[in-house]
């Protein structure tokens, strides 16, 4: 198939070839210096060996292919790379140029996303455990409690979040007039916990408290813990009493636990104070919101519902198939003739 | 080397021949000309690249092909077709059916992306267009019971056909995201295959989601 020729075949190179990092970085260097060389003057033998390396795509006419797969594994060239023969007449150096140049500035692109490659070193078990700590206020104050610098637990929070209020919007059949669900479930949520850090963050620099910006975030992120699980059961079963319960308890909790570290983190009582009753306040509002904003008081269906034990009003949503509906009304009959 | 001890070229024969290793007949030329080959050849090449991927979806196994080759036009058509088909299927006021198309292309795209980005930070070999391939190509299941829900809708609308597209859509749902975890949760070191996995479940759960509440009007 292409045996006598001096074709170097990579293609059975496996793509999974470790990082791809060094590899870029080594290209990257590779073109910096080279243009350091055509400053001085033209290079037009060097450019070819280099270019079978960067360009053996470009031949082809797929320079998009090759700058995607270029933040990816090494690059197999493919095609004649015959040493000596003289490069196809409409395929001029300054092509070379701007591919080479697209490549550069995918590169730093990439470059830019390794920043956080820190932030998400983490094993399972040890996000396991810290989403059963943000649970549990701390009781040793008057010691800075450690918090972890990590983005992968917030960050799978932030999106249980959204998916949950998606979940919730559509069975209370929400009607956004401008804008769309997704938009605005994504837009309530990364606004909150993107907005409400920096915020914190402010304050804590005000009042002098131990505080990074990743561990805020983070500290936050694990917060919404407790709003995934409350607004996960509310969403489902709906009532009031049983919001509020949740709401004190569960919502309490993940704040009482926020709130224990940046005390631990902050010294003098008038900081403390305003640092932990901004986030409390802000923590436990939010939660309100999201249930209160999301449902709908369905007034037309009390009407059907008998027993002098009901709740004054009771949220029941639409939209759901008739079975569910069945199941929802039986067993909050049930519960309302018990208590 | 001994033998080369007197091996010497006077002065005035030329050393001449060819530096060129004789080739196949036509390699160099098909390989960068496939600009001038018929375009019913091109697209049956990319139709067969694009129908033998969807047979790799539909039986998993760990293949490299699927991977190797990447491309999207697979998940852009069956992005394009769940979105079409979940549109014109929200309650009641009229203004909703726009946002439907919008909403379905812009959470396959970014959620691919952002599961994409995910399994590069924690450490992933696999590249960037590869695993939004993957991704984009195990919706087709999804798409396959979106079609069933509506078969199902146009003959009956109660509680039996809640049932059978609950059973079908859950069943493509543990589809889909076996099979994109066969092809992902290869390139992560071993034990945080959970953390990759997570995203994964999220992804195809909204889209299934989206498809399981879709009643038509």
């Amino acid at each position: 198939q292409g045996g006598g020729s001096a074709v170097i075949d990579m293609e059975n190179m496996d793509d999974t070839s470790g990082s791809s990092f060094e590899d870029m970085g080594e290209m990257h260097q590779r073109m910096k210096e080279e243009e350091e060389e055509e400053a001085e003057g033209e290079a037009g033998a060097g450019e070819e060996e280099d270019g079978e390396f960067l360009g053996m795509k470009g031949l082809r006419g797929q320079l998009g292919r090759q700058v995607a797969d270029q933040v990816s594994a090494v690059p197999r060239p493919r095609g004649p790379c015959v040493p000596g023969r003289p490069l196809p007449a409409p395929f001029s150096p300054q092509m070379w140029q701007v591919g080479k140049r697209q490549a550069s500035r995918a590169f730093s692109l990439y470059a830019n996303i390794d920043i956080l490659r820190p932030y998400f070193d983490v094993e399972p078990v040890q996000v396991r455990a810290r989403l059963l700590e943000s649970m549990i206020p701390v009781k040793m104050i008057n010691f800075p409690q450690k918090i972890a610098g990590e983005l992968y637990g917030p960050l799978m929070l932030v999106f249980t979040l959204v998916a949950i209020l998606l979940h919730g919007m559509k069975t209370s059949d929400t009607i956004i007039r401008e804008g769309t669900l997704m938009g605005t479930a994504i837009g309530t949520c990364f606004g909150y916990w993107l907005g409400v850090s920096s915020f914190m963050y402010f304050l804590a620099y005000l009042c002098n408290a131990q505080i990074t910006m990743v561990q805020m975030l983070s500290l936050l992120g694990y917060g919404l813990f407790g709003h995934c699980i409350t607004l996960f059961v509310t969403y489902n079963i709906h009532f009031h009493s049983l919001f509020y319960i949740f709401w004190l308890v569960v919502g309490g909790l993940s704040t009482l636990r926020m709130v224990a570290v940046l005390v631990s983190r902050t010294v003098g009582h008038t900081q403390r104070l305003i640092l932990c009753g901004t986030l409390a306040a802000l923590h436990m509002l939010f939660l309100l919101y999201l249930h209160f904003a999301y449902h709908k008081v369905v007034e037309g269906i009390l009407d059907t519902l008998e027993g002098p034990n009901m709740p004054p009003f009771q949220r029941v949503a639409r939209d759901i198939p008739v079975v569910s509906n069945a199941v929802l009304n039986t067993t909050a009959k049930a519960i309302a003739l018990t208590l | 080397f001994p033998g080369l001890a007197d091996v010497s070229i006077s002065q005035d024969i030329p050393v001449e021949g060819e530096i060129t290793v004789p080739v196949g007949s036509h390699s160099p030329d098909e390989d960068y000309s496939t600009l001038d080959e018929p375009v019913k050849d091109t697209i049956m090449r990319d139709l067969k690249a694009v129908g033998k991927k969807f047979v790799h979806v539909m039986y998993p196994r760990k293949s490299s092909a699927l991977l190797r080759d990447w491309d999207l036009w697979g998940p852009l058509v069956l992005c394009v077709s769940l979105a079409l088909m979940l549109q014109g299927g929200s309650a009641d006021s009229k203004d909703d059916g726009g946002p439907q198309f919008a909403e379905v292309f812009v959470i396959i795209w970014f959620g691919a992306v952002v599961i994409t980005l995910n399994s590069k930070l924690l450490g992933g070999t696999i590249s960037f267009f590869q695993s939004l391939c993957v991704l984009g190509y195990c919706v087709m299941p999804l798409t396959v019971a979106m079609v069933v829900c509506r078969l199902v809708l146009l003959a009956s609308a109660g509680t039996i056909s809640f049932i059978i597209r609950l059973i079908v859509v859950g069943a493509m749902f543990g589809w889909s995201t076996l099979a994109s975890t066969a092809f992902l949760a290869d390139s992560q070191p071993p034990n945080r295959k959970a953390l990759v996995v997570y995203p994964i479940f999220l992804f195809y759960f909204v889209i299934s989601w989206m498809i399981l509440t879709f009643t038509p009007q």
